[in-house]
Formats: C-alpha cells, sequence, structure tokens
C-alpha cells in the first residue's frame, strides 16, 4: 500500500470501514463533521447502516442498540455532543457491550467554540456518564496513529466488552498528513455469546441490560468491570518516547499538546538541552509504570496540554511527589506553539519549582502576568 | 531540515487546495509533510489559510508562530503576515490584491501580480497555483517538477484538461519571481 | 397434552415468570395480547423486544424472545440501531407515556419520520406510574396526581399531548391506531390492531404504533373496576380510540 495524504477525519472514518464498521449513527457538529459526511456516502454504498439521527442522544443509543446485535458499530462527535452520549455511554457500560466512540474535542465549557482543545480528558478517563466504570480511552497525534487506532479500538472493545473511545483535538480532525490504510477487511460477523440477535430457534433467549436491582449483584458487576479493567491495565498500556534515554526533565503530553512539545524538545536538544518526551497513546489505561521508571531519572516532569491542567493529576499519581511535576497549558481552544514550551523547559532549568510548589496555582501566576 | 509554509487569501481564492498541492509534491518525493486549514465560520466568505510543514523527520507542531514562507494572497493575509515572518524568510505577495509596499527590510518580498498572469493564461482561477510557482522559487525542498507530478496524480479525473493550464501558471509563476529575486536586497 | 376443553392457557411466548405488576392493571393485559401475536405469527425465533423505563421495565423478564433494556425514552433510538443492522428481525419497543411522550418525545418523533421499520406497543395510562403517580404528557386536565395535586392546571402545567394523532401526521409512518383494554371487546380490537402492526413490520411496511389506553388504579386511587370505568368515561373522550393512519399497503393485509 501507498501513502496517501488523508484528513484525520475522513481517515478515522474510512479506517472504521475497513475494520469491519458494520453500523454509523451520528449528528453533526463540528470540527467533527466530516466524519459523518465521509460514512453517510461510504456506508450505504457498502449496504451498511447509516443514520444521521436526531441528536447525539438519538446516535448513542442506536449505537446502544447495535452493540447489542453483536457488531461493530461507532459513533463520532465533538464536546458538546459527546457530553449529550454521557447517558449512553454509561448505559453501553453497565451493558458491557462493545461499542467505539470518536470525540474530536473543540473549546469548551458550554458551546465554547470550535478550535482544538484537550479539555475533554477528565471527562473521557474519569468522568462522563453515571455510575463506577472503566472504559479505554486511546489519543491518537496524527492521522496515521488515528488510523491504526481506529483499528485498535474494535479490537480492544470487544476483547473486553467495554467502551473504546478516541479522543483528538480538531486540529488532528482536520489536519491532512500521508497516511496508509489497512487493507479492506470483509465484515465478519462473529458469534458472541452474549449478542442479542434473535435465537433463530438454535438457543434460549438472551438479555442485555444494566439493571441490577438488588444491590450485592450490582457490587458484583462492579466489580467484575474492575477486574476486568486490570487485564486491560497488564496488557494495553502504549506510549511514544522521544529523546527519554538521557532525558532530565521529562515532558508528558498527549496528542495535539504531545506534538508540539517535541518541536520544543528538538528545539532544546540543539541548544544542549537534556530533555526528553513521554507522549501516551493510551491514556485509559494511564503508563502510569512507566512514569514511575522514569521518576528515578528525571529530575522534573512538564506536562503540557491544551486544558488547565486534567492529565497532570494522573502524571502526579504516577510520580508521587518525588520530584517536582509542572504543568504548562493553553485552555480554550488555544494551540500552543513550540517556542512556549521552550520557554517553560528553559523556565524549569532557571528557576525549578519544588516538590511542593502546586503545579496549577503556579501556572495559573505565570498566565496572569503574561497576560 | 523542516520548513513551514503559510498560505493565506480569500475563501474562494484556492488557499486550501495550493497547500494541498504543496503537500502532495512534498509527500511524493518522500518527506514527511502536515496540512492544516484554518476551519469553521471562517472558511465562510472570510479569509482562509492553511499551513504546510515539510520536514525529513517526524513532525511535531503542525503550526507555526513565525513563518520562513508566506504566500499573501489577499491584503488583509499580507497585513497580518507581514510583521509575523521569521527574518529571512520569503512572503510572495499577489500584488494583484495588494495597494502599498512591504513595510519590513528584513525579509525577502517576492511581488507578483498573480491575477493577471493567471488572466492572461485565461483562467482567472489559476492564480493560486501561480503564487505556488512563485514559492518554489525559494523553496528548494520542493521542485516545479515534483509539484507538476503531483498535480498529474492527485488532480481530480473531471479536471484533468485543466494540467497544462496548471503547469503554465506555476512555471510562470516561478519564472516572475525569479525577477523578482534579482530585486531583492540581499 | 392439552385437554379436548381447553380454552385458555399461558402463551408460549411467555416466560414462566410471574410479572410485578400491581393488581388491575393493564400492563399484563397488553403482554399477553403481544404474546399471542408472536406465538401466533410465529416469530418469537427472530423477535427482539426493547424494554423502557416506567413499570414496564421488566417487560424482558416476562416474554421468551430476546431483549434489551433501554434508557428512559430511547427504546426507539436502541431499536433503530438493531433494526438497521438485522433488518430481517422483528423488533418491537413496549414504552409508557412517560417514556414515549415525555422525555423520548425526541425519539419517537425521529423514529416514526425516518419510517423505521419497528412496531411500537404504547400504555397511555395517563400517569408516571413507576416512579409513584406523577404527572405525564398525557395527564387529563384537571386530573390529580402526585405532581399536579390540584389536579393538573393547564394554564401552568400545559396540555395533554395526543400521540397517534400527532405521528398520524408523518409520511413515514404506516400504520397508527389508538385502542383501549378496558373491556372484553375493546381488547379484543386491541390484539387485532398490535397483529396488524407486527404484520405490517414483517411486510417491511413501515413505521406502526398501537397505542394502548390502560389503566393504573394504584396510582389513579381506584379499585380495578373504577379504572376501567374511569377509561370508558374519561381517557376514551380525550383520547378517542380508532385509526388514525393506516397505509393503503397495509389495509390490503387479511390477516
Amino acid at each position: 500500500m501507498t501513502k496517501e495524504l488523508w484528513k484525520g477525519n475522513e481517515a478515522i472514518a474510512e479506517a472504521a470501514v475497513r475494520a469491519g464498521l458494520e453500523a454509523y449513527f451520528g449528528y453533526p457538529i463540528t470540527p467533527q463533521t466530516e466524519v459523518l459526511e465521509y460514512l453517510s456516502r461510504r456506508m450505504p454504498e457498502l449496504g451498511r447502516a447509516f443514520v444521521q439521527a436526531e441528536s447525539e442522544l438519538g446516535a448513542v443509543n442506536m449505537v446502544y442498540g447495535a452493540a447489542c446485535t453483536g457488531v461493530r458499530v461507532m459513533s463520532s462527535s465533538s464536546s458538546p455532543g459527546v457530553s449529550l452520549m454521557m447517558e449512553g455511554l454509561s448505559y453501553i457500560a453497565g451493558t458491557e457491550v462493545p461499542a467505539v466512540l470518536v470525540n474530536v474535542m473543540r473549546g469548551g465549557p458550554g458551546l465554547g467554540n470550535i478550535a482544538p482543545a484537550q479539555s475533554d480528558y477528565n471527562q473521557a478517563v474519569h468522568g462522563g456518564g453515571h455510575g463506577d466504570y472503566p472504559r479505554i480511552v486511546l489519543a491518537p497525534a496524527s492521522v496515521q496513529e488515528a488510523i491504526d487506532l481506529t483499528v485498535l479500538s474494535f479490537d480492544l472493545a470487544e476483547k473486553y466488552r467495554m467502551i473504546c473511545m478516541l479522543i483528538l483535538d480538531g486540529a488532528i480532525g482536520q489536519m491532512m498528513e500521508p497516511a496508509e490504510m489497512p487493507e479492506m477487511k470483509p465484515v465478519q460477523r462473529k458469534d458472541f455469546d452474549w449478542a442479542t440477535n434473535g435465537t433463530m430457534g438454535k438457543r434460549d433467549r438472551r438479555l442485555l441490560t444494566s439493571i441490577y436491582l438488588n444491590p450485592l449483584d450490582e457490587e458484583q458487576t462492579n466489580l467484575r468491570l474492575f477486574n476486568r479493567w486490570k487485564e486491560v491495565q497488564a496488557s494495553e498500556v502504549r506510549y511514544k518516547e522521544y529523546f527519554i534515554e538521557d532525558a532530565e526533565i521529562v515532558i508528558v503530553g498527549f496528542g495535539t499538546a504531545g506534538r508540539v512539545a517535541l518541536s520544543a524538545v528538538r528545539a532544546a536538544r540543539e541548544q544542549g538541552i537534556k530533555v526528553g518526551l513521554l507522549r501516551p497513546i493510551t491514556v485509559s489505561p494511564f503508563p502510569t509504570e512507566r512514569l514511575d521508571q522514569l521518576t528515578g531519572q528525571a529530575r522534573a516532569f512538564l506536562v503540557t496540554e491544551m486544558n488547565t491542567g486534567q492529565m497532570l493529576n494522573d502524571v502526579q499519581l504516577a510520580v508521587r511527589g518525588r520530584v517536582p511535576v509542572e504543568f504548562y497549558g493553553r485552555p480554550g481552544g488555544v494551540v500552543p506553539f513550540p517556542d512556549e514550551i521552550l520557554g517553560e523547559i528553559k523556565r524549569i532549568i532557571s528557576a525549578p519549582a519544588t516538590v511542593d510548589t502546586d503545579a496549577r496555582d503556579a501556572w495559573l501566576t505565570r498566565m496572569t502576568q503574561h497576560a | 531540515m523542516q520548513k513551514e509554509i503559510i498560505i493565506s487569501g480569500f475563501g474562494g481564492q484556492g488557499v486550501l487546495f495550493a497547500g494541498q498541492v504543496v503537500a502532495y509534491a512534498a509527500m511524493d518525493s518522500g518527506k514527511q509533510v502536515t496540512w492544516i486549514p484554518s476551519y469553521g465560520p471562517e472558511m465562510r466568505g472570510g479569509t482562509a489559510n492553511c499551513t504546510v510543514v515539510i520536514a525529513d523527520h517526524e513532525i511535531g507542531s503542525p503550526l507555526v508562530k513565525n513563518p520562513p514562507f508566506v504566500i499573501a494572497l489577499n491584503l488583509p493575509s499580507f497585513d497580518k503576515y507581514e510583521p509575523l515572518m521569521q527574518a529571512g524568510g520569503t512572503l510572495i505577495v499577489n500584488q494583484s490584491m495588494v495597494d502599498h509596499q512591504a513595510r519590513r527590510n528584513d525579509i525577502h518580498v517576492l511581488m507578483v501580480p498573480c491575477n493577471e498572469i493567471a488572466e492572461e493564461i485565461g483562467d482567472k482561477k489559476l492564480m493560486n497555483m501561480v503564487s505556488v510557482g512563485a514559492l518554489l522559487s525559494g523553496l528548494t525542498e520542493v521542485s516545479l517538477k515534483e509539484v507538476e507530478k503531483a498535480l498529474e496524480a492527485h488532480l481530480p479525473a473531471r479536471h484533468k484538461h485543466l494540467l497544462p493550464k496548471n503547469y503554465e501558471a506555476l512555471k510562470r509563476g516561478f519564472e516572475h519571481a525569479q525577477k523578482e529575486w534579482d530585486k531583492v536586497p540581499a | 397434552m392439552t385437554t379436548p376443553n381447553l380454552v385458555y392457557e399461558r402463551p408460549e411466548a411467555f416466560t414462566d415468570t410471574p410479572t410485578h405488576y400491581c393488581p388491575g392493571c393493564t400492563h399484563g393485559v397488553a403482554h399477553r395480547l403481544v404474546a399471542e401475536v408472536l406465538e401466533e405469527m410465529n416469530i418469537m425465533d427472530k423477535t427482539i423486544g426493547v424494554a423502557p423505563v416506567g413499570c414496564a421495565v421488566f417487560a424482558y423478564n416476562y416474554f421468551d424472545v430476546d431483549f434489551v433494556e433501554a434508557p428512559h425514552g430511547r427504546a426507539p433510538a436502541m431499536a433503530t440501531g438493531i433494526k438497521r443492522v438485522l433488518p430481517d428481525r422483528v423488533v418491537f419497543t413496549y414504552q409508557g407515556d412517560g417514556d414515549l411522550a415525555s422525555i423520548g418525545m425526541g425519539e419517537i418523533v425521529h423514529a416514526a419520520a425516518r419510517g423505521e421499520n419497528l412496531t411500537v406497543i404504547f400504555i397511555n395510562n395517563a400517569n408516571f406510574g413507576m416512579t409513584g403517580g406523577q404527572m405525564a404528557p398525557t395527564t387529563l386536565p384537571g386530573m390529580k396526581t402526585s405532581s399536579s395535586q390540584n389536579g393538573r392546571d393547564v394554564e401552568t402545567q400545559g396540555y395533554p399531548i395526543k400521540v397517534s394523532e400527532m405521528l398520524s401526521t408523518l409520511e413515514g409512518v404506516g400504520y397508527c391506531v389508538r385502542r383501549s383494554l378496558h373491556d372484553p371487546k375493546n381488547i379484543r380490537l386491541a390484539k387485532k390492531a398490535i397483529r396488524m402492526a407486527f404484520e405490517s413490520q414483517v411486510r417491511g411496511l413501515g413505521f406502526s404504533m398501537v397505542e394502548l389506553l390502560s389503566t393504573c388504579p394504584t396510582n389513579w386511587g381506584m379499585t380495578p373496576v373504577n379504572s376501567l370505568k374511569f377509561i370508558e368515561e374519561h381517557m376514551v373522550p380525550a383520547y378517542p380510540l380508532g385509526d388514525y393512519k393506516v397505509s393503503d399497503a397495509i389495509k390490503q393485509i387479511k390477516i
């Protein structure tokens, strides 16, 4: 296969098709709409299901219904739309059926704007719908990675009977990069022993529900979900490292913030500064163990995000106060430029924080001074 | 090696496609490349711009604060990007749409009457290709030949008959810019 | 073995689970009618039911067919998802008036407008049963509920929504009728309508819905018998029984 120039959103749509997507349900919202538009053409062409739903609420519940039959199904949206889908996600999690959801994040809260942001990290990784449930969250930083992770997301969702979310910001959704598509995979309906697809006279009837009226049953369900999560944590952590070998300062950033940091790291290296980058690819499960190892090597961490410090907390939990963890973020739809992060690297060298410094507080103070 | 190019103009001037042509040429010649547009409401009638980054390593930031290369196809783009340019950078200005000279003297400013050249060729829509030709006079990482091949490979079939005129637009832009280089103070 | 003079038995489409419905509630009747139709049409093997949130939340325990349980009001969306990937299956939702006409109004209207080839059994008992008898969009003007304690005041609490009348205006709807469960004659008519709705789906003739006027003795604070009278005297005048839309193709169906 040769490389083609693919736009992030369309690449995700085509990758899903090639991974055997049988049904897509969505609703228009910028900056994700190209996924919907692309599939409105592509899915019917292949005789597969496509519905532009009446709302994200409708869309996610169509996903829920199709997921119960055991087919590969997905939806995509952007921040405000994903908020609306949280009801369905909780039910999907409680019913333990696989589904894929793509969130092309934009500035918030509220209607916010349509610029690239990473402010739904906590919603995706820690929060979202009601109830206790784990979910897999992948954070591509390039169009190729968006393709590869889209394909992977279906496998992971099915393997663990779990929601697999892709979170990317509008920049990756809108960006074009050379990328290679996987081969078209024929749709293979797996005969899951839980799917409600009609008994067809061959088996006892099945029931899929998220109701466990007896709290002890619900407790067992919660424990089952989190025991399964331990397997995910043990097997599915993915990240990419750059210039990490001799790094004394380690930057942690995902998605676009991660790749902007890469430019800053290169610039700093040219100036002889020993700095490296760890870019989480799975933000849930989080590369906690690797960060724990790096704590022995790094004298400081710098978390860069396009929000007010959400992944920051996960890094702090991994580092556990042993070395300073600093923060630099641009929330609200602002994409940082590399020189801003380079400036932070230099500040850490000249005026390092201590382990007692409140990273977000210190950042807020610096941001206010600069403004 | 890494080069960043911003192409900016009114919606409808072919800004995004001009960037894609450069991106295709870079990709086809084995380089890493990113193309990112401004998107959303600003696409409707206002100014549009895209950033193309070409490198021989994994590209970090797809956006650039101080670009070394800019194509300004209209006056607002000229006024917006001239002050932001990297010192020593190359600014292609569509002379047909501006009413004043550049203010900075630490960048190379190439004035190219893209509209008039395109009209001479017989298709005013080709003004974007004229500007790309002019860009290539300064952006040595991508050759005219590579852009021609990219157009041939990626222009939708229904537009293939326009290839000769596209080539001519590229060449005329390139040649005009070369003459401009002679006037540029070093 | 059946005895020669057997006149009544549990439909095969039912499981052995006794229902949780209150004495005198007509949910049980509605369930039975659906079960009889599934059995008579011999479509149990390929039927997938979608249960609502509300009193019928456990409907899935009673039907011996594949079932899923939807979030409140979203049954038509879930059913859409199922039917679109398994068009040869029979998919039905069973929804109350809080579920369908309040929180799920968006989902039902758009499923109907898209002409989803689904069957909807809509139970109208003029209140939210499961949460303890609050006002529903279908509560009659002046009717007392736990959230309209002086009687529904249309000035501040609005007017009842006539779902069948409303949905019948949509092109995508093939079959849309209102029946009642207050006496044997009407129950027989209701069963016939449910049969038509499923027959319509099996033939791919578009969205079908049967609205059933139903009792809620517990929350209405009435005996079962008085509840049935209440339907006849108050519900039927407000929600006239009849065929609101039967497409020409469906009119041709002979049962």
